[in-house]
Parts: C-alpha cells; sequence; structure tokens
C-alpha cells in the first residue's frame, strides 16, 4: 500500500474514534477506557509480522516473541478484567427480572 | 489479486467493523459487556486473517511457530491470571499496567526492525529504506517509551509505591523535561539522517520522558492521566501499522487513540481540569499551600457510633456519599449490610455517585455493584443534589474533596468551580474517616467545621461494624 493511501486509512480511523463515542455515562467511564486499552494491544499483529519474517533471525525472533507477549498481556488481562466489571453491571440488571 | 489476499482483505475488514461497533456498545450500559466480548473476537478474528495470510504467501517456518507459541501464551497466561486475581479496588492501577505494556509492545516492534532491518521475501521489507519508514519507526518508539514508562509511574503512584518528590512541584520539572523533550527531538532526526545508533537515545530520553511527565502529577488526576496515556497506546499501535505497513494496525490504532482522547476530555469536564493544568499544573495540593484553602480546622465536632445510629434510626431519608475510602477498606459490603437493615426500617436510602468517585469515574460503581447494591439506589450528582436539603442523614464513607463546599464558596480554592455533591444543605452529615488528614487533592475540607457535622473517627468497616451491632440493639431492621 502506498504512503498516501495508509495516511487516509489513518485519517479516516482517527474521525471514525472521533465520532464513536459521544456520550458516555460515567458508570462505563472504568470499562470503557480498559476495553479500548485491549484494543490498543492489536499491535501484536506487528510482533506477528515481526516473528513470520524473522527468516531465522534468532535475537529478532526473541525481540518479537517478548513483544507479542507485552502486546497478549495487554489484549488478554484488558478484556478479561472489563468483562469482569461489566459482569457486575449485567448481573445487576437480570437479577431485576 | 490471489486469493490469500483477498480473504485478508475481507477479515481485515470484518475486524475493523467490529472494532468499531465494539467501541460504539461499550459506551452504553445494556449492551457494554456483550460489545466488549465483540471486540475480543474481532481481535482473535485478526489474528487467524493474518496468520492464514502468511500460510497462504509466503509460508511460516516452524521456527516461527515457536516463538509465536511461546510468546503467546506467556503473555495471555500472565494476562489472565493477573485479570483474574486483581481486586475490583485497584482497577485504575490494572489498566494502567495493561496500557503501558501495550505500548512496550509496539516499542519492541520498531526497535527490532529498525535494528535488523529484515530483506528478502514476498514484498520489500527492508525499512530503513525510505523516510516514512524511519519516521513511523521514531513515532512508534517514541510514543510506545512514554506510554511504557508513564503508565508505570502511574501505577506505582497509585499503588503507593512512589510518592510525589518535591523537586517535581517547582519549575525545575519544567527545564528537566524540556530537556529530555529536546533531547528526543535530536535522536529523532539523527536517527532520521540515518543514524541507525542514535535509536538507543531515543529510547531512553524517550523514557525519561514518560517518568517526568508523569511524576508531578498528582494522584486526583492520574485516572486523566492514565486515560490519556490509554489514547497514547493507540497512536503508538497505528505508528507500529506503519513500520510493517498493516491497514488494520493503523485504523484500529486511529480509533482507540482518537477515542481516549474523547474520554480523557470528558473525564477533565467532570472533573473541573483542564487537560493543560492536568499535565503542567502539578498535583493541587502543592498549590493550595499557598491559597486560603490550607489552615487550621476550628469547629470539629466528632461523636461517637451510638450517636450516629441513634440519629440514623430516626431518619426517613439518607443518602450515602461513598469514596475512595469505602473502597480502600472493602467496606462496600458491610456497608450493604447497614443500608439493608435501614431499609427493611422503611428508611429511604440513595447512594450520591460523583461523576469522579472512587479514583476513575465509573470506579464506584463498579465497586457498588460487587456488594450487590440495586443499580436505581445509585444516583449520580446531578440527580440527587436538589434532594439534599430534604435528607435527615448523610454519611459522607471515605469521600472527602467531593463533598468540600469550598469548590461552591471559595473561589481562591484550588478545587473551585469543581462540581461537588451538596451534602451540606442535609439536616446532619456523618463524615466517616480515619483521621483529620486532607483528601487526595490535600485541601482543607471546609465541611468538617459546619456545625451540622460531626465525625465518626475510624477504619470505614470498623465503624460500620460497630454500626450494624449498634442498629441490632435498637431494633432497626428486625421485623
Amino acid at each position: 500500500m502506498s504512503f498516501i493511501s495508509l495516511l487516509w486509512v489513518l485519517l479516516l480511523g482517527s474521525l471514525l474514534g472521533l465520532e464513536l463515542i459521544g456520550k458516555v455515562p460515567p458508570t462505563l467511564h472504568t470499562p470503557l477506557m480498559s476495553g479500548a486499552n485491549a484494543i490498543s494491544g492489536i499491535t501484536m499483529l506487528a510482533a506477528l509480522t515481526l516473528i513470520v519474517k524473522a527468516e531465522g533471525n534468532i535475537p529478532l525472533l526473541i525481540i518479537g516473541s517478548v513483544s507479542l507477549g507485552f502486546a497478549l498481556f495487554n489484549v488478554v488481562g484488558g478484556f478479561y478484567v472489563t468483562d469482569r466489571m461489566l459482569a457486575m453491571f449485567s448481573r445487576k440488571q437480570s437479577n431485576k427480572k | 489479486m490471489n486469493l490469500p489476499v483477498i480473504i485478508k482483505f475481507v477479515i481485515d475488514l470484518l475486524a475493523v467493523l467490529l472494532l468499531a461497533l465494539g467501541i460504539k456498545g461499550l459506551s452504553k450500559v445494556k449492551s457494554a459487556r456483550d460489545a466488549n466480548r465483540l471486540a475480543a473476537f474481532a481481535m482473535s478474528l485478526s489474528v487467524v486473517g493474518l496468520l492464514s495470510y502468511y500460510l497462504g504467501t509466503s509460508g511460516i517456518a516452524i521456527q516461527s511457530w515457536i516463538w509465536i507459541i511461546i510468546g503467546s501464551i506467556i503473555g495471555s497466561l500472565f494476562g489472565a491470571i493477573l485479570a483474574k486475581k486483581v481486586p475490583m479496588t485497584s482497577m485504575p492501577e490494572t489498566v494502567a499496567l495493561f496500557n503501558g505494556c501495550g505500548g512496550m509492545s509496539s516499542l519492541l516492534v520498531a526497535l527490532g526492525v529498525a535494528i535488523f532491518p529484515i530483506s528478502g521475501g514476498q514484498e520489500n521489507f527492508d525499512f530503513f529504506k525510505s523516510l516514512i519508514n524511519e519516521v513511523s519507526i521514531s513515532v512508534s518508539i517514541f510514543v510506545g517509551a512514554i506510554t511504557f514508562t508513564g503508565s508505570i509511574v502511574a501505577m506505582a503512584k497509585l499503588q503507593g509505591w512512589l510518592s510525589t518528590p518535591g523537586w517535581t512541584q517547582s519549575k525545575v520539572r519544567h527545564f528537566v523535561n524540556i530537556v529530555f523533550a529536546v533531547a528526543s527531538l535530536i535522536a529523532f532526526f539523527d536517527l532520521i539522517n540515518g543514524n541507525t545508533s542514535s535509536i538507543w537515545l531515543l529510547v531512553i530520553v524517550s523514557s525519561l520522558l514518560g517518568i517526568g511527565v508523569t511524576l508531578p502529577i498528582g494522584g486526583a488526576d492520574m485516572p486523566v492521566v492514565i486515560s490519556l496515556l490509554n489514547s497514547y497506546s493507540g497512536i503508538a499501535a497505528a505508528a507500529a501499522g506503519f513500520v510493517v505497513d498493516s491497514q488494520l494496525l493503523i485504523v484500529a490504532g486511529a480509533m482507540v487513540g482518537a477515542a481516549g482522547l474523547i474520554l480523557t476530555q470528558v473525564m477533565c469536564k467532570g472533573m473541573n481540569r483542564s487537560l493543560v493544568s492536568v499535565l503542567f499544573g502539578g498535583s493541587l495540593s502543592a498549590q493550595s499551600t499557598s491559597s486560603s484553602g490550607s489552615g487550621e480546622y476550628t469547629n470539629i465536632t466528632s461523636c461517637s457510633v451510638e450517636e450516629c445510629a441513634l440519629t440514623l434510626e430516626a431518619a426517613n431519608k439518607v443518602i450515602i456519599v461513598p469514596g475512595y475510602g469505602l473502597a480502600v477498606a472493602q467496606a462496600q459490603h458491610t456497608l450493604r449490610e447497614v443500608t439493608k437493615k435501614l431499609e427493611q426500617n422503611g428508611i429511604e436510602v440513595v447512594y450520591a455517585i460523583h461523576p469522579v468517585a472512587g479514583r476513575m469515574p465509573g470506579h464506584m460503581n463498579v465497586l457498588l455493584a460487587e456488594a450487590d447494591v440495586p443499580y436505581e439506589q445509585l444516583k449520580e450528582m446531578d440527580v440527587v443534589n436538589p434532594d439534599f436539603p430534604a435528607t435527615d442523614v448523610v454519611l459522607v464513607l471515605g469521600a472527602n474533596d467531593v463533598v468540600n463546599p469550598q469548590a461552591k464558596n471559595d473561589s481562591s480554592s484550588p478545587l473551585y468551580g469543581m462540581p461537588v455533591l451538596d451534602v451540606q444543605e442535609a439536616r446532619t452529615v456523618f463524615v466517616i474517616k480515619r483521621g483529620m488528614s486532607a483528601g487526595y487533592s490535600g485541601i482543607k475540607n471546609d465541611l468538617f467545621d459546619l456545625p451540622n457535622t460531626s465525625m465518626v473517627f475510624g477504619d470505614a468497616k470498623k465503624v460500620l461494624n460497630d454500626l450494624i451491632g449498634e442498629l441490632k440493639d435498637l431494633g432497626v431492621g428486625e421485623k
């Protein structure tokens, strides 16, 4: 992909992000932050790319693997704690019925 | 286009769509939990897409598989264990830690590509050939390092492992941070000029900059900082997307970056702080020492748990104002028992939730939900404020700055203008507190001096337990 089209992607992605969150009830600030934070662990894809392209370069494989570990720590932990937090709200609602 | 490219394109598109829907859904109570799972699903989908693309094109060497498996298992395992074990009270620092690791990941990718330019393969993967790659590598390292060290400092401060050093409250810190910033700029340009070795300088000074910027910020502002750093980790991911030429990474990173900025702004509004003053103003307490906000208490009334119980028994309407102190004492379950007794006696009980109660917006809702407090009893500040004059008793539990009338009355106070709960309007206010120490902002609370305020000194959990005993003796809730 050319650099210019990547810039377009960046611009449109940012605009999308700005639009997605309008009014958020304060209740959800912490879960939302934690969920968005888990998504930022998408950099695991970059780590994967690095490992696949390393072609037997051991230091690069190690760096990629460590990077992948950090990213997955972020992703798995992030989604998990968000779910734990949100589970409390939904349990409340189902009790009601 | 061959098949693997088309498949990856479709999967990436689907993943972006699901991620966007996920973020959107997370901002509504009803859909939040499903939205979170949807986003998690989209992330796994994107991994499948990427791996299948490589399997269909260049193939993946056994050696690569081994390192992929090692990295994923260790990272996921630690993430899952921490997420499962961590108590709800330490949510803010946990998010900070996860966030820092995301930043670290982007930094490592850029570092790896910079030190070992990979060549060959199907695509031209020699990154240092073009200026754009150098810039994106530098940005990825710079933002990634700031995110990492900043988040770790934020976590350490919230955990109480790190206090705010005195020098960071003086003008010196601006000088120090400017030096770090200029040094990273120099490293940045040096790197673009092709001097690869200055990459280490960039790593070091941007790490120091992350520490230098976060360290002076007071505990009360930490949630805002974490939210901002969360936005940075999105930017770092987008920069890493440029490094490895992945649109999906750029879109997802940009989305998180932008959404994080909005959320940061929303939080700032709730605390009546501007982002600029959070970042450069230092901690609130440092400002207050010079203002009229500080001073001695002159008219403190303290009372026993027994008196408190007697007043509660006679009340018709009680409002509870929970704060972080309640969470620290792990007293939310005990509190729930107290309010159950009161409710059984026909007393109306409501919880007043300040937008920044706890240490992060929404934190208190999570904690009270954990203790089975019905969702309808949680009232937001704007809803509950008109109710205070008609309220008999207000119980302030471990909250401080959010009930400080100074924010309304004293224009010289650093808190002035912050939206607060008007608890002083109620007939009687009980403040359950360990001692006379100041709140998170370090500012004297005028509420404690008011004639209708009584202090009940003690650990929140112990006081509440005693209260249950006293209420039992009075026959409250024994029907």
